[in-house]
């Protein structure tokens, strides 16, 4: 945090270096630095990155859990009160978007929104807190929010895409999931013309279908990581001037954070919804 | 910034999250949502049917004591009636009554009346003979005179 351009790019580009840990010529360590991350190639893991989000969904889980197994029908108080309240707000939302009938869906949402809120909420931890403690204890770079990095949100995307996959063969059948993406758009009621449709039809189709986890993965990253860089340029200000930016921008994130996990959640459901309903 | 194994380990987290919500969270928050609403939808329908029941009890009441009131404005008419027939009753007993101790008195009345015209009767004749011997100058034998006088006392 200083006033020179050189160190500020370090600064940077040391809040943007999650702790990425693999094999490195020959033995495991973490990398000191991006090329360092780069080279040890697909093998490697963002420790940073999996070590907030298991705490983060942990922490959802077993707060559920608990309030789950103490459900009771009467008065209900506090924490349950609360829970109660989120559920709620995801089942009228499944209920609203979701047509068909399934156990995942709706526990599926509430996940996808819980953890992703949690996860985008790291991002109004002052930038620097963590970092610095994290060099205190030894560790070279720590990144907090877990969907500032691509890995988690194609990760969670790509989870949602094997389902939406795994529904429209269960529900159409192979045939008909193949046939949802070679028979349309275009259609013909001449045998051959339609043929002759299907490598386009297959081409456009499979372009929708790809763009359904890209899409979902890259806005999320995105919002989050165009946020984070916001932080991280407001702290390379005078400490006494930071407040002026960081504080409306804090504020203006938690819209942000809550809209994106709620953006997630919707697209996840209709996605879901898509795949459950046929097509004619 | 490089997409590395994390991925997958995001992936089966992700996995584990939602299986783990589905199989402990959801259904029994669900589970207890729903018996809430089940009890808050008896508990309203029960206030409703309580309202019902005051309703109609309140009804009832009302005539109950409507009936009430007929029976007893009936009673307390039966009974100025058979007040009335007790004080007409009463009358004519005492009338009655009055004129049998009228008519005794009056037989009483006359039994005594008769009474004294019979002594004075007697006391007239005592003094008539007595006036008569007077005037007479002589004794006269009251017996063998008595026999006039009795007549005489019949006649008078």
């Amino acid at each position: 945090m200083t006033t020179e351009v050189l160190t500020s790019a370090d600064y940077i580009r040391h809040h943007l270096q999650n702790l990425t840990c693999g094999l490195h010529e020959g033995q495991i360590h973490c990398a000191h630095n991006a090329e360092e991350a780069k080279e040890m190639g697909f093998w490697a893991l963002n420790v940073d990155t999996f070590v907030v989000s298991l705490v983060l969904g942990l922490f959802f889980t077993l707060l559920f859990y608990r309030v789950a197994v103490k459900a009771k029908q009467g008065t209900p108080s506090g924490a349950q009160n609360f829970i109660e309240w989120i559920i709620e707000f995801i089942d009228n939302s499944v209920r609203g978007s979701f047509t068909g009938r399934s156990a995942l869906v709706a526990p599926l949402a509430l996940t996808v929104f819980l953890w992703i809120f949690l996860m985008n909420l790291m991002d109004l931890v002052p930038v620097d807190y963590i970092p610095y403690l994290a060099e205190k204890a030894g560790l070279g770079h720590f990144k907090l929010v877990p969907s500032t990095d691509p890995n988690a949100t194609i990760g969670m995307s790509l989870g949602v895409f094997f389902l939406v996959i795994y529904y429209s063969i269960k529900i159409k059948g192979i045939g008909g999931f193949f046939g949802e993406l070679a028979l349309m758009p275009f259609q013909s009621s001449n045998k051959l013309v339609q043929v002759l449709f299907m490598p386009v039809n297959l081409l456009l189709e499979g372009v929708n279908l790809i763009a359904k986890p890209v899409s979902l993965a890259l806005r999320l990253f995105g919002n989050m990581y165009a946020g984070e860089m916001i932080f991280i340029l407001i702290a390379l200000l005078p400490f006494y001037a930071q407040w002026t930016l960081s504080l409306p921008w804090a504020i203006f994130h938690i819209l942000i954070v809550t809209l994106q996990a709620f953006i997630f959640m919707t697209l996840t459901i209709v996605y879901l919804d898509m795949a459950h309903q046929e097509h004619h | 910034m490089n997409i590395n194994a994390t991925l997958l380990g995001q992936t089966i987290m992700f996995a584990m999250f939602v299986w783990f919500s589905m199989k402990f969270v959801w259904p029994p928050i669900m589970a207890a949502l729903e018996e809430r609403k089940k009890q808050i939808a008896d508990g309203l329908a029960a206030a409703e049917r309580g309202k019902h029941d005051l309703e109609l009890a309140a009804h009832r009441s009302a005539d109950l004591i409507r009936e009430a009131k007929e029976k007893a404005a009936e009673i307390i008419a039966q009974s100025d009636k058979r007040g009335s027939e007790l004080i007409e009753a009463a009358k004519i007993q005492a009338h009655a009554e009055s004129e049998r101790i009228v008519t005794a008195a009056k037989a009483e009345i006359d039994q005594e009346v008769f009474r004294a015209k019979e002594q004075l009767r007697m006391q007239v004749s005592a003094v008539a003979l007595a006036g008569a011997g007077k005037i007479l100058g002589r004794e006269i034998d009251a017996k063998s005179h008595n026999d006039l006088l009795e007549k005489l006392v019949a006649e008078i």
